[in-house]
């Protein structure tokens, strides 16, 4: 339905795109004892790690084949496979992933034939998954640069059902959720507890809330991830029940799941809002065979009483909002639900959500983009990442700080915005960022002729108003 | 305390038609089926809004603590008016008798802190039972730190709401008005050939600025307001309003007898107006044109009404069409329906029933006369008659106090607030803006149908009574 606008400029001003090698770490992040590399310059993990670090306030495990110019002349094959061997090395971890930059892409680097070559030369760690995944600076988002991770995780390691022996529903309360980068890792527990209530076993993939949660651990240090997804259980996903998919970045994902292990894959475009929540707990009902519990009873119902409680304050609110594509459908779809209208929807990529959205165009595009936008169509409200906090000061409007990176709050990444309960706080949150100013409120009026106390007198004529 | 004989002639107001009745909206309320203030409530919510004047309530905590700051009425400048103040009486005060002394020296903080041109102590039921003689301390800390200090004597027990308004109302005449002869004009705002005359609007209360939709109007016009009583006023205003040559009673009678009482001591004319819809305000603006009776003020005002009315319908004319026909119940309480009605009707709404618990007679002609006959006219506004109501008369939408909002919103049906703790501007030409957009704004919203949908995996236990309506939400879904 939306009309998808691409860049129409030369420049980028003030980015919302942050690159896929980033969201190729993030996915890799999610597992246990993995470490993500990049396969480019020392600068393109010096950057990526700061960026996660600020967003997550944690240490972050992040390599790099640091290539030289000699090595980006010449090909630099021998950083990739040497890079792999020295992290297999030195730090023994579970999963190793190698994302292409713009660089490597640029020189032609074929990392998955790099993996071979290192299989071939140290068998002796074949015992650790590796991982190869094109995400060129060049294209695409955080978001599909996660995507691609995954799909090439699936590909790389879960075996086809006739080869391996699995059988879907062999584990009768084990449900596979392949997660989009959206989830946080407050909504990552949330849907784990969820599941849960219907005594179900969800395996969560990836799964940064055991990872990037800000959790004590009893390791003073670690080189590789702690927490996350135990690549163990890569290999049982082929015995679930069914495989839910959280985001519709994730669909060719969840397709490659099921062509491989027969295990059926329920799709799920985002978890905003009651209609979508609906779903995925009528789905919840029918895999586990099981009652809706009454507490999910009650969470509908008081997200239903917020929604009437709110829609005042967010009907025909002027929204902006920028943001990946999976996180902006999914906000499209919230405070169009409320009655709000979005007059400015720009997004990081373009994917095949987009033009599925409930909204007149999308743009794919930068923050200055949301800005001048949202200035031209009066937006009362934006929703957007910590560089988006600008704009909004300049617009002289409020901000739901909301998607990558998240600098200058702490806890953002631990906020919870799925389910019935996450909804309701984000109505709440939305509501309560208007409740004073969305309106415009009556302009004061001085009466030329009025008796008020000296202090407060204005000259003003007559004519003047 | 007020004696029995003070509050029996508060109650009886011969310019209010109440009087001519058995039934009053004065009545006394009855246990165990009451709604609605006490007099401490109309007192304070009468005359919190003069904005420069420090407001100290005289009584426990629970008087003013769940009810300052609590309205949406507005200020231009001073905003002393939102400070709550309470003497918050302790039980050491009350059983030893030192609550006397204690809103002494209440009066002295709050002048030394604030600095107030004057204080209002309102008295309130505890004070008022164990005896403090808020008139005397009063009196004595205004002769002894030179601000004027005025007792408004409203104990809760009293009466309703509706008395308390009265109250303040006869506290402003007592205490007040007639003690400043006005300002003289200020310089630069002759205009040639205009004369300007001097009005006061009485029960005029800026909610949401409300008010600074319509001033500029009567600015052009050369009224000059020496008060509203009590909207964005201050208190050098109050005490000029014995010098008008008009007071316009606005929509209710709660102060009906701070108008009679300016007739009688100083001879002011009254009229009765509204400023909601685009008939009422028009209507208004020409009344005080045809009671100061000055040609040019009448043919000038006429200009401005054509102008006025030409804009704004041309503005309306969109909204108009998504409002067309739509559904109205109105439960205001009765005081302001005839003006409210006027104003749905100016936009093609249909206005199914209305509250008239508090109308007068006077009022129930005016609804009969703008609605038709057989009008429904509500007495019983418990929630469930209301809804009963809005159910049997397909009402699209409820408009009423904000009391009634959880009514209708736990009902999920569309709410209009429009009682004074709202936060939107309604009066004026330009009010009717804001009241399509509110209105469209409650109506059409999605979440109607999302919230009135049965949870998916209940579905098939829906009762056949809502079936139509879900399958309808299915369908908004599905679309």
């Amino acid at each position: 339905m939306a009309e998808i606008l691409k860049r129409n400029k030369a420049m980028s001003v003030n980015p919302l795109k942050a690159s896929q090698p980033m969201g190729g770490s993030l996915a890799c992040l999610g597992f246990d004892r993995a470490m993500p590399m990049l396969h480019g310059s020392q600068g393109c993990t010096a950057f990526a790690k700061v960026f996660f670090v600020r967003h997550f306030r944690e240490p972050i495990p992040l390599q790099t084949t640091a290539m030289d110019q000699a090595s980006s002349v010449l090909g630099a094959d021998e950083n990739v496979i040497e890079g792999i061997k020295a992290i297999a090395e030195k730090s023994g971890p579970a999963l190793i992933m190698v994302m292409t930059t713009g660089l490597a892409e640029t020189q032609g680097a074929d990392v998955h034939r790099n993996v071979r070559e290192f299989r071939e030369r140290y068998p002796e760690y074949a015992h650790i998954a590796v991982v190869a995944v094109n995400t060129p600076d060049f294209t695409g988002c955080v978001e599909t640069g996660y995507a691609a991770a995954i799909y090439e995780l699936i590909k790389a390691l879960v075996p086809a059902a006739e080869t391996a022996g699995t059988r879907p529903g062999n584990r009768q309360r084990q449900v596979n959720v392949l997660v989009s980068p959206m989830l946080t890792p407050g909504d990552l527990e949330a849907l784990r507890g969820l599941i849960e209530l219907f005594n179900l076993r969800p395996l969560l993939v990836p799964d940064i809330s055991e990872s990037l949660d800000g959790s004590l651990t009893e390791d003073e240090f670690s080189p590789v991830t702690i927490g996350g997804t135990p690549i163990s259980e890569i290999y049982t996903l082929g015995e679930a029940k069914a495989t839910l998919v959280i985001g519709a970045s994730l669909r060719q994902a969840g397709e490659l799941l099921q062509e491989r292990t027969g295990v059926p894959s329920l799709y799920f475009d985002h978890l905003y809002g009651l209609q979508a929540n609906d779903a995925l707990v009528m789905a919840l009902a029918e895999i586990s065979e099981q009652p809706v519990p009454p507490i999910i009873e009650r969470q509908r119902a008081q997200l239903q009483d917020a929604m009437l409680d709110t829609h005042f304050m967010l009907g025909q609110l002027r929204v902006a909002i920028a943001a990946d594509p999976d996180q902006l459908n999914a906000f499209i779809h919230l405070v169009k639900g409320m009655g709000a209208e979005v007059v400015a929807a720009i997004s990081a990529g373009n994917t095949p959500v987009l033009s599925t959205a409930p909204v007149k165009s999308i743009k794919i595009g930068d923050l200055e983009d949301l800005e001048l936008m949202a200035k031209e169509y009066k937006a009362q409200l934006l929703i957007g990442n910590s560089h988006a906090v600008a704009s909004a000061e300049r617009l002289g409007v409020p901000i739901l700080r909301a998607g990558f990176p998240l600098y200058d709050i702490i806890g953002g990444y631990q906020k919870t915005w799925i389910g019935y309960r996450g909804t309701r706080q984000t109505l709440f949150d939305l509501a309560n960022l208007v409740i004073n100013h969305a309106h415009e409120e009556i302009e004061v009026y001085h009466s030329p002729y009025a008796q008020k106390p000296e202090t407060e007198r204005k000259a003003c004529s007559p004519s003047c108003h | 305390m007020k004696s029995t004989k003070d509050i029996a002639e508060l109650l009886d107001e011969p310019a209010c038609e109440h009087n001519k009745k058995e039934k009053s909206g004065c009545a006394k309320p009855k246990p165990g089926s009451a709604a609605g203030g006490c007099a401490f409530d109309g007192a304070q919510i009468a005359l919190l809004p003069i904005a420069d004047v420090a407001h100290i309530v005289h009584g426990p905590i629970a008087c003013a603590g769940s009810s300052w700051d609590n309205r949406g009425t507005r200020s231009s400048g001073s905003e002393l008016y939102r400070t709550g103040m309470t003497t918050d009486l302790t039980e050491q005060d009350v059983v030893m008798g030192r609550s006397e002394k204690r809103l002494f020296h209440s009066i002295k903080q709050a002048i030394d802190s604030f600095n107030p041109p004057a204080v209002f102590i309102y008295n309130t039921c505890v004070p008022a039972l164990v005896g403090d003689d808020i008139n005397a301390t009063c009196k004595s800390a205004s002769e002894r730190w030179n601000v004027p200090v005025v007792p408004i004597d409203c104990a809760g027990f009293y009466g309703t709401k509706n008395l308390g308004n009265r109250i303040a109302g006869d506290a402003m005449v007592n205490h007040v008005i007639g003690t400043r002869d006005p300002d003289p004009l200020p310089p630069g705002t002759e205009r040639p050939g205009i004369r300007v005359h001097d009005v006061n609007l009485v029960g005029e209360y800026n909610i949401a600025g409300e008010f600074w939709h319509v001033l500029p109007l009567l600015d052009e016009m050369g009224l000059r307001v020496l008060c509203t009583l009590s909207g964005d006023a201050r208190f050098r205003e109050v005490q000029t309003m014995h010098k008008a040559e008009v007071n316009m009673m606005v929509c209710s009678k709660a102060m009906v007898n701070v108008a009679r009482k300016l007739q009688q001591k100083y001879g002011t004319p009254w009229f009765e107006g509204s400023f909601y819809g685009i008939t009422d305000t028009s209507q208004a603006l020409r009344d005080f044109a045809r009671v100061i009776d000055d040609p040019d003020l009448i043919s000038r005002t006429e200009a401005i009404v054509a102008r006025e009315e030409a804009r704004i319908r041309d503005a309306l004319a969109p909204w108009k069409e998504r409002l067309h026909g739509k559904r109205v119940l109105l439960f205001t309480g009765g005081v302001k329906s005839w003006s409210v009605i006027s104003a749905l009707q100016d936009l093609g709404m249909v206005v199914v029933a209305t509250g008239t618990k508090k109308s007068t007679e006077e009022d129930k002609a005016r609804i009969r006369e703008l609605m038709g006959e057989d009008t429904l006219m509500i007495e019983d506004g418990s929630p469930k008659a209301l809804l009963k109501v809005v159910r049997d008369y397909k009402a699209d939408i409820l408009i009423a106090g904000g009391r009634n909002m959880y009514t209708a919103l736990k009902a999920r049906i569309p709410f209009l607030d429009i009682n004074q703790e709202r936060e939107f501007g309604y009066e004026g030409y330009q009010g009717m803006l804001e009241l399509v957009r509110q209105l469209a704004l409650t109506l059409e919203s999605p979440v109607w149908s999302s919230v009135r949908a049965t949870a998916p995996w209940k579905a098939g236990l829906v009762k056949v009574t809502e079936t139509a309506e879900l399958t309808e939400s299915r369908q908004s879904q599905a679309a």
